[in-house]
């Protein structure tokens, strides 16, 4: 197994990426997007299309029905993303079915907290329009007063948070 | 008609091309793995700064000096709208959800894809949480729109020049590698 990349060549490796995302499809690169756009597209699948374009919270997800999701840049980013990270991780010889867990839990409750992370930071995606890719990093390199805004908060809440979850992660 | 199809998928091949190396990268630096991520918050490992504010300050300075030199049109590029209010609360969720779950949105598909269960959890939770805010729109669409500023910068709201907000960009996350690398030597 290998170690890990330098942090600061990997971010300016990430950042050189941006760029290219800027340069070539005029936006920055995004992940919470994605995760909007499937999440639209169930809910067309549940509800119907009609009724789902009629809420201005899915349809513009839905620009073109439940074809959408396979017409939207994020998604394919996102997979990208996925496909990245798996061939990275195969050469580095770090594919491994596991549970990454704190010492002192087990694997159950550590899925069972991924799941409710994961709840709260879709929730919260929302409400700040994106994520660490879409508002932290793409939105913050752009100077944008939100992304900042987001940025600060976010960190603020996440060291606030640690010492009640150390039994989660020490 | 097949020029449009043509051109889309041309433009979602890029997609895909810069998501590849995008998730490469945050693999290559450990980001892939929870137990990394989640240092940062116990002052254990702090590779999410380095890789954010590297990432950050790389993307600036070349938007910044592309656009100078007449190679990147800053202008044709989408700034984010900002709404104080909601994004502020959104961060703090955010922020609160990161810690439970150990990864974020784009790590959780790396986590995923590598075969990591949590990853798996995390993507799941993501997908159910923008349900619930979809299905409770009609009660969170006043808070959701209030305190809406527009394409806000940095540079605006300071009265500053462009380019001393980046160099004050630059100058903070210089302290921060710093301050980073003091804190690893004490402990």
């Amino acid at each position: 197994m290998t170690r890990y990349a330098d942090p600061y060549l990997a971010g300016i490796g990430i950042g050189a990426v941006l760029l290219g995302a800027y340069a070539l499809a005029g936006q920055g690169l995004g992940a919470s997007g994605a995760f909007a756009s499937v999440a639209a597209a169930f809910t067309a699948a549940a509800v119907g299309t009609a009724q789902a374009t009629a809420s201005p919270a899915v349809a513009p997800y839905l620009p073109d029905g439940l074809a959408s999701p396979l017409r939207d840049w994020l998604v394919w980013e996102l997979l990208g993303v996925a496909a990245g990270g798996f061939a990275s991780a195969w050469s580095a010889g770090r594919l491994a079915w596991t549970t990454e867990r704190g010492p002192r839990v087990a694997a159950g409750p550590r899925l069972a907290a991924a799941l409710s992370g994961g709840v709260v930071m879709g929730i919260g995606a929302k409400f700040a329009r994106g994520c660490t890719s879409g508002q932290a990093l793409s939105g913050g390199a752009l100077l944008s007063v939100g992304s900042w805004i987001f940025i600060v908060a976010a960190f603020a809440a996440a060291y606030a948070c640690a010492p009640l979850a150390r039994r989660l992660w020490l | 008609m097949s020029a449009t199809a043509g051109s889309l998928a041309a433009t979602l091949a890029v997609a895909c091309a810069l998501g590849f190396a995008f998730g490469w990268l945050l693999e290559r630096a450990g980001l892939g793995n929870a137990r990394v991520l989640v240092g940062q918050f116990y002052f254990a490992n702090l590779t999410v700064f380095k890789v954010l504010f590297s990432a950050l300050v790389t993307a600036m300075l070349g938007a910044f000096w592309l656009d100078r030199a007449g190679l990147l049109d800053l202008g044709g590029v989408y700034v984010p709208e900002t709404f104080a209010l909601p994004q502020a609360i959104g961060g703090v969720l955010f922020g609160a959800g990161l810690l439970l779950g150990g990864l974020c949105p784009g790590t959780s598909c790396v986590a995923a894809a590598t075969g990591r269960a949590d990853g798996v959890a995390v993507m799941a939770g993501l997908v159910a949480g923008i349900l619930a805010f979809n299905f409770a729109f009609d009660s969170l669409k006043q808070l959701y729109a209030s305190t809406p500023l527009g394409p806000l910068t940095l540079p605006a709201v300071l009265h500053l020049p462009p380019g001393v907000v980046v160099g004050m960009v630059t100058v903070m996350a210089l302290g921060i590698f710093t301050a980073a690398h003091r804190l690893r030597r004490e402990s």
